[in-house]
Protein backbone atom coordinates (compact mmCIF):
# COMPACT_ATOMS: atom_id res chain seq x y z
CA UNK A 1 0.00 0.00 0.00
CA UNK A 2 1.15 3.45 -0.32
CA UNK A 3 1.10 6.37 2.12
CA UNK A 4 -1.98 7.96 1.89
CA UNK A 5 -0.31 11.23 0.96
CA UNK A 6 1.05 13.02 -2.11
CA UNK A 7 3.86 11.91 -4.84
CA UNK A 8 5.01 12.84 -7.92
CA UNK A 9 6.29 10.98 -11.22
CA UNK A 10 9.96 10.86 -10.80
CA UNK A 11 12.10 12.65 -13.65
CA UNK A 12 16.23 12.15 -13.88
CA UNK A 13 16.65 16.14 -14.04
CA UNK A 14 14.82 15.88 -10.67
CA UNK A 15 17.31 13.28 -8.88
CA UNK A 16 19.75 15.83 -7.64
CA UNK A 17 17.23 17.73 -6.35
CA UNK A 18 15.43 14.96 -4.17
CA UNK A 19 18.37 13.85 -3.03
CA UNK A 20 18.99 17.05 -1.30
CA UNK A 21 15.38 17.11 0.22
CA UNK A 22 13.17 14.33 0.05
CA UNK A 23 10.66 15.87 2.10
CA UNK A 24 8.38 17.08 -0.31
CA UNK A 25 6.49 14.11 -1.79
CA UNK A 26 6.03 10.83 0.35
CA UNK A 27 6.03 8.65 -2.46
CA UNK A 28 8.00 8.24 -6.42
CA UNK A 29 6.11 6.59 -9.36
CA UNK A 30 8.07 5.77 -12.26
CA UNK A 31 7.48 3.45 -15.34
CA UNK A 32 8.63 0.27 -15.54
CA UNK A 33 9.62 0.09 -18.79
CA UNK A 34 12.30 2.86 -18.52
CA UNK A 35 13.89 0.47 -15.99
CA UNK A 36 14.19 -2.96 -17.73
CA UNK A 37 18.11 -2.37 -18.86
CA UNK A 38 20.90 -4.15 -17.04
CA UNK A 39 22.79 -1.82 -15.03
CA UNK A 40 23.79 1.95 -15.12
CA UNK A 41 22.49 5.33 -13.86
CA UNK A 42 19.09 4.30 -13.90
CA UNK A 43 19.22 1.83 -11.49
CA UNK A 44 22.00 3.49 -9.34
CA UNK A 45 19.16 6.91 -9.11
CA UNK A 46 16.37 4.27 -8.41
CA UNK A 47 18.25 2.39 -5.55
CA UNK A 48 19.04 5.63 -4.01
CA UNK A 49 15.64 7.14 -3.92
CA UNK A 50 14.21 3.82 -3.10
CA UNK A 51 15.93 4.19 0.22
CA UNK A 52 14.04 7.59 1.04
CA UNK A 53 11.01 6.99 -0.53
CA UNK A 54 7.48 4.84 -0.86
CA UNK A 55 7.77 3.44 -4.76
CA UNK A 56 4.58 2.91 -7.01
CA UNK A 57 5.73 1.11 -10.15
CA UNK A 58 3.24 2.26 -13.21
CA UNK A 59 3.45 -0.05 -16.04
CA UNK A 60 2.79 1.36 -19.55
CA UNK A 61 3.07 -1.85 -21.89
CA UNK A 62 1.47 -4.59 -20.95
CA UNK A 63 -1.31 -4.41 -23.22
CA UNK A 64 -3.78 -5.82 -21.04
CA UNK A 65 -6.44 -4.87 -23.11
CA UNK A 66 -5.00 -6.67 -25.91
CA UNK A 67 -7.07 -9.21 -28.14
CA UNK A 68 -4.45 -11.70 -27.51
CA UNK A 69 -4.76 -14.67 -25.23
CA UNK A 70 -2.44 -14.28 -23.20
CA UNK A 71 -0.22 -11.48 -21.96
CA UNK A 72 3.22 -11.21 -23.02
CA UNK A 73 5.18 -13.68 -21.00
CA UNK A 74 8.68 -12.19 -21.22
CA UNK A 75 7.26 -8.85 -20.72
CA UNK A 76 5.69 -10.40 -17.38
CA UNK A 77 8.84 -11.88 -16.59
CA UNK A 78 10.57 -8.73 -17.03
CA UNK A 79 7.82 -6.91 -14.39
CA UNK A 80 8.41 -9.37 -11.97
CA UNK A 81 12.27 -8.96 -11.95
CA UNK A 82 11.21 -5.30 -10.81
CA UNK A 83 9.30 -5.95 -8.59
CA UNK A 84 11.70 -8.39 -6.69
CA UNK A 85 14.30 -6.14 -7.32
CA UNK A 86 12.69 -3.10 -5.60
CA UNK A 87 9.63 -4.22 -3.72
CA UNK A 88 7.65 -1.29 -4.90
CA UNK A 89 4.15 -0.34 -2.70
CA UNK A 90 2.23 -0.40 -5.29
CA UNK A 91 2.38 -2.02 -8.76
CA UNK A 92 -0.25 -0.62 -11.59
CA UNK A 93 -1.53 -0.76 -15.53
CA UNK A 94 -3.95 0.45 -17.97
CA UNK A 95 -6.82 -0.92 -19.11
CA UNK A 96 -5.77 -0.30 -22.80
CA UNK A 97 -3.89 -2.03 -25.17
CA UNK A 98 -0.65 -0.88 -26.70
CA UNK A 99 0.61 -4.07 -29.06
CA UNK A 100 -0.47 -5.77 -31.67
CA UNK A 101 0.98 -8.96 -34.03
CA UNK A 102 4.32 -8.62 -31.95
CA UNK A 103 4.43 -4.72 -32.78
CA UNK A 104 4.18 -2.31 -30.04
CA UNK A 105 2.41 1.04 -30.38
CA UNK A 106 3.50 2.86 -27.57
CA UNK A 107 -0.19 4.36 -27.27
CA UNK A 108 -2.81 3.54 -24.78
CA UNK A 109 -5.45 2.53 -27.14
CA UNK A 110 -9.14 1.66 -26.16
CA UNK A 111 -11.47 -0.78 -26.58
CA UNK A 112 -14.74 -1.90 -26.48
CA UNK A 113 -16.46 -2.74 -23.55
CA UNK A 114 -18.69 -6.07 -23.80
CA UNK A 115 -19.52 -9.35 -21.73
CA UNK A 116 -16.47 -10.56 -24.29
CA UNK A 117 -13.70 -8.22 -24.11
CA UNK A 118 -14.88 -8.05 -20.03
CA UNK A 119 -14.07 -11.86 -19.41
CA UNK A 120 -10.49 -11.08 -21.40
CA UNK A 121 -9.49 -8.31 -18.83
CA UNK A 122 -10.04 -10.25 -16.33
CA UNK A 123 -8.05 -13.07 -17.33
CA UNK A 124 -5.96 -11.17 -18.26
CA UNK A 125 -5.70 -9.36 -14.84
CA UNK A 126 -5.83 -12.78 -13.03
CA UNK A 127 -2.81 -13.74 -15.15
CA UNK A 128 -0.67 -10.77 -14.49
CA UNK A 129 -1.80 -11.20 -10.87
CA UNK A 130 -0.16 -14.40 -10.74
CA UNK A 131 3.06 -13.86 -12.56
CA UNK A 132 3.63 -10.92 -10.19
CA UNK A 133 2.63 -12.60 -7.50
CA UNK A 134 0.77 -9.45 -6.20
CA UNK A 135 -2.67 -7.41 -6.44
CA UNK A 136 -2.18 -4.75 -8.86
CA UNK A 137 -4.33 -1.40 -9.66
CA UNK A 138 -5.67 -0.88 -12.97
CA UNK A 139 -6.40 2.77 -14.23
CA UNK A 140 -9.12 3.99 -16.44
CA UNK A 141 -8.09 5.85 -19.61
CA UNK A 142 -8.07 9.05 -21.08
CA UNK A 143 -10.09 7.92 -24.60
CA UNK A 144 -11.16 10.17 -27.77
CA UNK A 145 -13.18 7.55 -29.44
CA UNK A 146 -16.05 5.60 -28.25
CA UNK A 147 -17.07 2.11 -29.79
CA UNK A 148 -20.62 1.63 -31.28
CA UNK A 149 -20.59 -1.67 -29.85
CA UNK A 150 -19.89 -1.12 -26.32
CA UNK A 151 -22.93 -1.60 -23.94
CA UNK A 152 -21.30 -1.65 -20.46
CA UNK A 153 -20.57 1.78 -18.91
CA UNK A 154 -16.32 2.31 -18.28
CA UNK A 155 -17.41 2.67 -14.51
CA UNK A 156 -19.42 -0.77 -14.13
CA UNK A 157 -16.56 -2.33 -16.58
CA UNK A 158 -13.76 -1.60 -13.99
CA UNK A 159 -16.25 -2.52 -10.85
CA UNK A 160 -16.57 -5.61 -12.07
CA UNK A 161 -12.98 -6.25 -13.42
CA UNK A 162 -12.44 -5.33 -9.74
CA UNK A 163 -14.41 -7.48 -8.37
CA UNK A 164 -13.84 -10.70 -10.27
CA UNK A 165 -10.05 -10.46 -10.85
CA UNK A 166 -9.99 -8.84 -6.86
CA UNK A 167 -7.54 -6.26 -8.93
CA UNK A 168 -7.98 -2.86 -7.02
CA UNK A 169 -8.34 0.43 -9.35
CA UNK A 170 -5.74 3.79 -10.01
CA UNK A 171 -8.52 6.56 -10.65
CA UNK A 172 -7.09 9.24 -12.99
CA UNK A 173 -9.29 12.59 -12.54
CA UNK A 174 -7.06 14.29 -15.30
CA UNK A 175 -8.61 11.03 -17.31
CA UNK A 176 -12.12 11.28 -16.05
CA UNK A 177 -12.35 15.04 -17.11
CA UNK A 178 -10.76 14.39 -20.58
CA UNK A 179 -12.64 11.09 -21.65
CA UNK A 180 -15.61 12.15 -20.19
CA UNK A 181 -15.70 15.70 -22.17
CA UNK A 182 -14.50 14.30 -25.13
CA UNK A 183 -17.66 11.81 -25.15
CA UNK A 184 -20.26 15.01 -23.72
CA UNK A 185 -20.75 13.46 -20.40
CA UNK A 186 -20.63 14.71 -17.07
CA UNK A 187 -16.85 13.98 -14.88
CA UNK A 188 -19.09 14.27 -11.83
CA UNK A 189 -21.97 11.86 -12.80
CA UNK A 190 -18.64 9.85 -13.99
CA UNK A 191 -17.20 9.88 -10.53
CA UNK A 192 -20.39 9.25 -8.51
CA UNK A 193 -20.72 5.78 -10.20
CA UNK A 194 -17.10 5.22 -9.83
CA UNK A 195 -16.43 2.64 -6.99
CA UNK A 196 -14.19 4.44 -4.72
CA UNK A 197 -13.82 1.91 -1.86
CA UNK A 198 -11.11 0.05 -4.81
CA UNK A 199 -9.26 2.93 -5.45
CA UNK A 200 -5.46 2.43 -4.50
CA UNK A 201 -4.01 5.43 -5.87
CA UNK A 202 -5.14 8.95 -7.86
CA UNK A 203 -3.50 10.78 -10.79
CA UNK A 204 -3.42 14.06 -11.28
CA UNK A 205 -2.05 15.60 -14.26
CA UNK A 206 -2.44 18.64 -16.79
CA UNK A 207 -4.17 18.09 -19.87
CA UNK A 208 -4.28 20.25 -23.35
CA UNK A 209 -7.52 22.25 -24.39
CA UNK A 210 -8.41 22.60 -27.68
CA UNK A 211 -11.58 22.31 -30.43
CA UNK A 212 -12.88 20.10 -32.79
CA UNK A 213 -13.56 21.32 -36.42
CA UNK A 214 -17.00 21.59 -35.20
CA UNK A 215 -16.03 23.68 -32.32
CA UNK A 216 -17.07 20.91 -29.54
CA UNK A 217 -14.06 20.37 -26.58
CA UNK A 218 -11.50 18.19 -27.43
CA UNK A 219 -9.32 17.79 -24.69
CA UNK A 220 -5.87 15.80 -24.69
CA UNK A 221 -3.98 14.03 -22.04
CA UNK A 222 -0.31 15.27 -22.33
CA UNK A 223 0.88 15.18 -18.92
CA UNK A 224 2.51 18.87 -20.02
CA UNK A 225 1.50 21.33 -18.07
CA UNK A 226 -0.43 22.20 -14.33
CA UNK A 227 -3.39 20.55 -13.09
CA UNK A 228 -6.74 22.18 -14.19
CA UNK A 229 -9.07 23.99 -11.95
CA UNK A 230 -11.73 22.05 -13.27
CA UNK A 231 -9.30 19.00 -12.53
CA UNK A 232 -8.86 20.14 -8.64
CA UNK A 233 -12.38 20.13 -8.15
CA UNK A 234 -13.10 17.19 -9.28
CA UNK A 235 -10.24 15.55 -7.00
CA UNK A 236 -11.78 17.38 -3.95
CA UNK A 237 -15.00 15.56 -4.34
CA UNK A 238 -13.67 12.44 -4.51
CA UNK A 239 -11.59 13.00 -1.38
CA UNK A 240 -14.27 14.05 0.51
CA UNK A 241 -15.63 11.25 -0.24
CA UNK A 242 -13.47 8.26 -0.21
CA UNK A 243 -11.10 10.20 2.71
CA UNK A 244 -7.22 10.83 1.73
CA UNK A 245 -5.95 8.69 -0.87
CA UNK A 246 -2.34 8.01 -2.36
CA UNK A 247 -2.55 11.16 -4.93
CA UNK A 248 0.33 10.82 -7.30
CA UNK A 249 0.89 14.33 -9.90
CA UNK A 250 2.23 13.38 -13.29
CA UNK A 251 4.62 15.97 -15.52
CA UNK A 252 5.81 13.91 -18.45
CA UNK A 253 6.57 16.56 -21.51
CA UNK A 254 7.77 19.70 -21.11
CA UNK A 255 9.04 18.98 -17.17
CA UNK A 256 9.28 22.19 -15.68
CA UNK A 257 11.94 22.57 -12.13
CA UNK A 258 11.58 20.32 -9.47
CA UNK A 259 10.25 23.61 -7.20
CA UNK A 260 7.04 23.43 -9.78
CA UNK A 261 6.04 20.01 -9.60
CA UNK A 262 6.57 20.15 -5.84
CA UNK A 263 4.56 23.19 -5.46
CA UNK A 264 1.79 21.02 -6.90
CA UNK A 265 2.64 18.14 -4.66
CA UNK A 266 1.78 20.37 -2.23
CA UNK A 267 -1.36 21.64 -2.92
CA UNK A 268 -2.13 17.96 -3.25
CA UNK A 269 -0.65 17.45 0.46
CA UNK A 270 -2.60 20.70 2.31
CA UNK A 271 -5.85 18.39 0.56
CA UNK A 272 -4.84 15.47 2.47
CA UNK A 273 -3.94 16.77 5.36
CA UNK A 274 -7.63 18.53 5.44
CA UNK A 275 -9.22 15.32 4.41
CA UNK A 276 -7.07 13.84 7.22
CA UNK A 277 -8.07 16.10 10.08
CA UNK A 278 -11.83 15.67 8.95
CA UNK A 279 -12.11 12.21 9.51
CA UNK A 280 -10.94 12.62 12.49
CA UNK A 281 -13.10 15.03 13.55
CA UNK A 282 -15.68 12.79 12.39
CA UNK B 1 -10.43 -5.34 -34.51
CA UNK B 2 -7.93 -4.56 -33.07
CA UNK B 3 -5.49 -5.50 -36.14
CA UNK B 4 -7.81 -2.88 -38.21
CA UNK B 5 -7.28 -0.08 -35.63
CA UNK B 6 -3.77 -0.97 -35.67
CA UNK B 7 -3.60 -0.82 -39.85
CA UNK B 8 -5.53 2.04 -39.56
CA UNK B 9 -3.00 3.95 -36.59
CA UNK B 10 0.13 3.35 -38.97
CA UNK B 11 -0.84 4.50 -42.46
CA UNK B 12 -2.10 8.50 -42.88
CA UNK B 13 -4.05 7.40 -45.63
CA UNK B 14 -6.75 5.04 -44.15
CA UNK B 15 -9.75 5.50 -43.30
CA UNK B 16 -10.71 5.29 -39.52
CA UNK B 17 -11.76 1.85 -38.47
CA UNK B 18 -15.10 1.11 -38.51
CA UNK B 19 -17.67 1.08 -35.56
CA UNK B 20 -16.62 4.49 -33.97
CA UNK B 21 -19.90 5.73 -31.95
CA UNK B 22 -18.64 9.57 -32.24
CA UNK B 23 -19.51 12.85 -34.36
CA UNK B 24 -15.89 13.18 -36.06
CA UNK B 25 -14.69 9.88 -35.87
CA UNK B 26 -11.88 11.00 -38.12
CA UNK B 27 -10.31 13.79 -36.20
CA UNK B 28 -11.06 11.94 -32.59
CA UNK B 29 -9.18 8.61 -34.55
CA UNK B 30 -5.80 11.37 -35.82
CA UNK B 31 -5.33 12.01 -31.85
CA UNK B 32 -4.46 8.39 -31.46
CA UNK B 33 -2.32 8.37 -34.64
CA UNK B 34 -0.58 11.27 -33.48
CA UNK B 35 0.18 9.99 -30.31
CA UNK B 36 1.67 6.68 -32.00
CA UNK B 37 3.89 8.02 -34.49
CA UNK B 38 5.07 11.20 -32.36
CA UNK B 39 5.51 9.26 -29.29
CA UNK B 40 7.75 6.64 -31.15
CA UNK B 41 9.29 9.92 -32.68
CA UNK B 42 10.58 11.03 -29.36
CA UNK B 43 11.98 7.71 -28.14
CA UNK B 44 13.99 7.51 -31.60
CA UNK B 45 15.23 11.08 -31.22
CA UNK B 46 16.06 10.54 -28.02
CA UNK B 47 18.49 8.31 -28.13
CA UNK B 48 20.16 9.74 -31.43
CA UNK B 49 20.36 13.37 -30.62
CA UNK B 50 23.80 13.69 -32.65
CA UNK B 51 21.75 12.30 -35.85
CA UNK B 52 19.09 14.85 -34.67
CA UNK B 53 21.44 17.91 -34.80
CA UNK B 54 22.86 17.12 -37.55
CA UNK B 55 20.02 17.24 -39.95
CA UNK B 56 17.84 19.13 -38.17
CA UNK B 57 14.73 18.76 -36.29
CA UNK B 58 12.53 19.08 -38.91
CA UNK B 59 14.33 16.55 -41.60
CA UNK B 60 14.83 14.14 -38.42
CA UNK B 61 11.02 14.38 -37.74
CA UNK B 62 10.08 13.48 -40.99
CA UNK B 63 12.50 10.87 -41.34
CA UNK B 64 11.22 8.79 -37.96
CA UNK B 65 7.80 9.30 -39.17
CA UNK B 66 8.68 7.21 -41.94
CA UNK B 67 10.85 4.82 -39.87
CA UNK B 68 8.21 4.33 -37.08
CA UNK B 69 5.99 2.92 -39.83
CA UNK B 70 8.64 0.48 -40.76
CA UNK B 71 10.39 -0.22 -37.86
CA UNK B 72 7.76 -0.89 -35.09
CA UNK B 73 9.62 -1.48 -31.79
CA UNK B 74 8.86 -5.58 -30.80
CA UNK B 75 8.51 -5.10 -27.67
CA UNK B 76 7.41 -2.91 -24.69
CA UNK B 77 11.20 -1.69 -23.63
CA UNK B 78 11.81 1.43 -25.89
CA UNK B 79 15.27 1.53 -24.74
CA UNK B 80 17.41 0.40 -27.24
CA UNK B 81 14.24 1.51 -29.75
CA UNK B 82 16.26 2.59 -33.01
CA UNK B 83 18.73 -0.74 -33.45
CA UNK B 84 17.81 -1.07 -37.20
CA UNK B 85 17.90 3.07 -37.90
CA UNK B 86 22.24 2.81 -38.96
CA UNK B 87 20.97 0.91 -41.55
CA UNK B 88 17.71 2.58 -42.62
CA UNK B 89 20.00 5.42 -42.79
CA UNK B 90 22.36 3.71 -44.80
CA UNK B 91 19.83 3.58 -47.68
CA UNK B 92 18.34 6.64 -47.07
CA UNK B 93 18.47 8.52 -50.26
CA UNK B 94 17.52 11.96 -48.47
CA UNK B 95 20.25 11.73 -46.49
CA UNK B 96 23.26 10.54 -49.28
CA UNK B 97 24.98 13.34 -49.00
CA UNK B 98 25.85 12.92 -45.41
CA UNK B 99 27.81 9.42 -45.90
CA UNK B 100 28.94 9.29 -42.03
CA UNK B 101 25.20 10.02 -40.80
CA UNK B 102 24.38 5.77 -39.95
CA UNK B 103 27.78 5.10 -38.59
CA UNK B 104 27.45 8.36 -36.25
CA UNK B 105 23.62 6.42 -35.62
CA UNK B 106 25.71 3.54 -34.80
CA UNK B 107 27.74 5.21 -32.21
CA UNK B 108 24.93 6.46 -30.62
CA UNK B 109 23.28 3.25 -30.58
CA UNK B 110 26.52 2.19 -28.64
CA UNK B 111 26.27 4.60 -26.47
CA UNK B 112 22.84 3.92 -25.28
CA UNK B 113 23.55 0.06 -24.94
CA UNK B 114 26.96 0.81 -22.65
CA UNK B 115 24.37 3.37 -20.91
CA UNK B 116 22.27 0.66 -19.85
CA UNK B 117 24.65 -1.97 -19.85
CA UNK B 118 25.31 -4.67 -16.89
CA UNK B 119 27.58 -3.17 -13.90
CA UNK B 120 30.36 -4.43 -13.23
CA UNK B 121 33.42 -3.46 -11.07
CA UNK B 122 36.85 -2.57 -13.02
CA UNK B 123 40.21 -3.52 -11.99
CA UNK B 124 42.10 -1.09 -10.13
CA UNK B 125 44.83 0.23 -12.40
CA UNK B 126 47.58 -0.99 -9.72
CA UNK B 127 46.43 -4.30 -11.14
CA UNK B 128 48.31 -4.49 -13.75
CA UNK B 129 51.96 -3.91 -12.20
CA UNK B 130 51.34 -6.57 -10.34
CA UNK B 131 50.70 -9.38 -12.80
CA UNK B 132 54.23 -11.57 -13.34
CA UNK B 133 55.60 -10.47 -16.30
CA UNK B 134 55.92 -13.98 -17.35
CA UNK B 135 52.54 -14.54 -17.64
CA UNK B 136 51.42 -11.70 -19.39
CA UNK B 137 51.58 -13.56 -22.76
CA UNK B 138 49.14 -16.21 -22.16
CA UNK B 139 46.83 -14.05 -19.95
CA UNK B 140 43.02 -13.63 -20.76
CA UNK B 141 41.39 -10.76 -19.66
CA UNK B 142 37.78 -10.74 -19.40
CA UNK B 143 36.34 -6.80 -20.23
CA UNK B 144 33.74 -4.29 -19.29
CA UNK B 145 30.53 -5.72 -20.89
CA UNK B 146 29.26 -1.77 -21.31
CA UNK B 147 32.62 -2.12 -23.77
CA UNK B 148 32.05 -1.59 -27.73
CA UNK B 149 34.09 -1.21 -30.62
CA UNK B 150 33.42 0.80 -33.93
CA UNK B 151 35.54 1.03 -36.57
CA UNK B 152 34.16 4.10 -39.11
CA UNK B 153 35.37 5.07 -42.65
CA UNK B 154 34.82 8.87 -41.43
CA UNK B 155 35.80 10.65 -37.63
CA UNK B 156 32.36 9.85 -36.76
CA UNK B 157 33.32 10.50 -32.83
CA UNK B 158 34.46 14.00 -33.61
CA UNK B 159 31.49 14.79 -35.33
CA UNK B 160 29.32 13.17 -32.50
CA UNK B 161 31.26 15.61 -29.76
CA UNK B 162 30.79 18.15 -32.25
CA UNK B 163 27.00 17.52 -32.65
CA UNK B 164 26.34 16.96 -28.53
CA UNK B 165 27.99 19.68 -27.33
CA UNK B 166 31.02 17.87 -25.73
CA UNK B 167 33.04 20.36 -28.48
CA UNK B 168 33.11 23.13 -30.30
CA UNK B 169 31.70 22.87 -33.86
CA UNK B 170 34.53 23.42 -35.77
CA UNK B 171 35.73 22.93 -39.62
CA UNK B 172 36.87 19.22 -39.94
CA UNK B 173 40.08 19.39 -42.32
CA UNK B 174 40.76 15.73 -41.40
CA UNK B 175 38.58 13.44 -43.02
CA UNK B 176 40.37 10.15 -41.54
CA UNK B 177 38.12 6.94 -40.14
CA UNK B 178 38.47 6.78 -36.67
CA UNK B 179 38.32 3.62 -34.36
CA UNK B 180 36.14 3.85 -31.32
CA UNK B 181 35.70 2.71 -28.04
CA UNK B 182 32.91 3.33 -26.08
CA UNK B 183 33.10 2.27 -22.53
CA UNK B 184 31.18 2.84 -19.08
CA UNK B 185 32.82 1.90 -16.20
CA UNK B 186 31.15 3.45 -13.64
CA UNK B 187 27.73 5.24 -14.50
CA UNK B 188 29.32 8.25 -16.94
CA UNK B 189 30.16 6.77 -20.71
CA UNK B 190 33.13 7.56 -22.25
CA UNK B 191 33.65 7.54 -25.65
CA UNK B 192 37.45 7.40 -26.64
CA UNK B 193 39.27 7.45 -30.01
CA UNK B 194 41.62 4.64 -30.27
CA UNK B 195 45.21 4.31 -31.88
CA UNK B 196 46.03 2.44 -34.43
CA UNK B 197 46.05 -1.79 -33.87
CA UNK B 198 43.94 -0.77 -30.65
CA UNK B 199 40.25 -2.21 -31.86
CA UNK B 200 41.84 -4.87 -33.22
CA UNK B 201 43.68 -5.75 -29.89
CA UNK B 202 40.24 -4.91 -28.00
CA UNK B 203 37.80 -6.89 -30.12
CA UNK B 204 40.66 -10.05 -29.96
CA UNK B 205 40.50 -9.87 -26.41
CA UNK B 206 36.81 -9.36 -26.15
CA UNK B 207 36.78 -12.71 -28.23
CA UNK B 208 38.81 -14.77 -25.51
CA UNK B 209 42.29 -14.64 -27.37
CA UNK B 210 45.29 -14.35 -24.95
CA UNK B 211 47.15 -10.85 -25.02
CA UNK B 212 49.75 -12.49 -26.61
CA UNK B 213 47.55 -13.41 -29.87
CA UNK B 214 46.03 -10.29 -29.47
CA UNK B 215 49.02 -8.40 -30.07
CA UNK B 216 49.87 -10.01 -32.74
CA UNK B 217 47.07 -9.49 -34.41
CA UNK B 218 47.20 -5.89 -33.54
CA UNK B 219 50.61 -5.63 -34.85
CA UNK B 220 49.87 -7.30 -38.19
CA UNK B 221 46.87 -4.64 -39.15
CA UNK B 222 48.70 -1.70 -37.92
CA UNK B 223 52.04 -1.93 -40.18
CA UNK B 224 53.96 -2.71 -36.47
CA UNK B 225 52.64 0.65 -35.12
CA UNK B 226 50.50 -1.10 -32.39
CA UNK B 227 52.26 -0.11 -28.90
CA UNK B 228 51.51 -2.94 -25.87
CA UNK B 229 52.99 -1.38 -23.09
CA UNK B 230 50.48 1.76 -24.12
CA UNK B 231 47.61 -0.02 -24.74
CA UNK B 232 47.45 -2.32 -21.82
CA UNK B 233 48.19 0.73 -19.45
CA UNK B 234 45.20 2.39 -21.23
CA UNK B 235 43.01 -0.73 -20.84
CA UNK B 236 43.39 -0.35 -16.88
CA UNK B 237 43.12 3.26 -16.83
CA UNK B 238 39.95 3.54 -18.77
CA UNK B 239 38.24 0.68 -16.41
CA UNK B 240 37.84 -1.77 -19.23
CA UNK B 241 38.90 -4.77 -17.56
CA UNK B 242 36.42 -6.63 -15.08
CA UNK B 243 38.80 -9.95 -14.03
CA UNK B 244 41.91 -11.36 -14.87
CA UNK B 245 40.74 -14.91 -16.53
CA UNK B 246 42.01 -17.26 -13.39
CA UNK B 247 42.30 -20.11 -16.17
CA UNK B 248 45.18 -18.53 -17.74
CA UNK B 249 46.91 -17.27 -14.56
CA UNK B 250 46.75 -21.26 -13.75
CA UNK B 251 48.92 -22.37 -16.80
CA UNK B 252 51.61 -20.24 -15.59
Amino acid sequence: MLPRQAGTAFKPAHFAALQADPAPVAFLEVHAENYMGAGGLPHAQLTALRRDHALSLHGVGLSIGSEADTLDRDHLGRLRLLCERYAPDSFSEHLAWSSHGGGFLNDLLPLPYTEATLQRVIRHVSQAQEALGRRILLENPATYVQFAASTIPETEFLAEIAARSGCGLLLDVTNVQVACTNRDEDPAAYLACFPLQQVGEVHLAGHHVTQDRSGRPLLIDDHGSAVSDTVWQLYDTVIARAGALPTLVEWDTDVPDWTVLAAQAARVQARLGHAHRTAQAA
Amino acid sequence: MQSVFADALLDPERAPPPGLRVADAAERFAVYRNNVVSGLSRALAAGFPAVEAIVGTEFFAAMAALFVRRHLPQSPVLLDYGTALPDFLQTFAPAAELPYLADVARLELAYTRAFHAADAMPLPPETLGRIAATSLAALRLRLHPSLQVLCAAYPVATIWAMNTGRAPLTEITDWSGEDILVLRPQLTVDVIVLAPGEATFLLALQAGETLEAAASAALACSDDTFNLGAALAALFTRGAVTTLDPSAQDRT
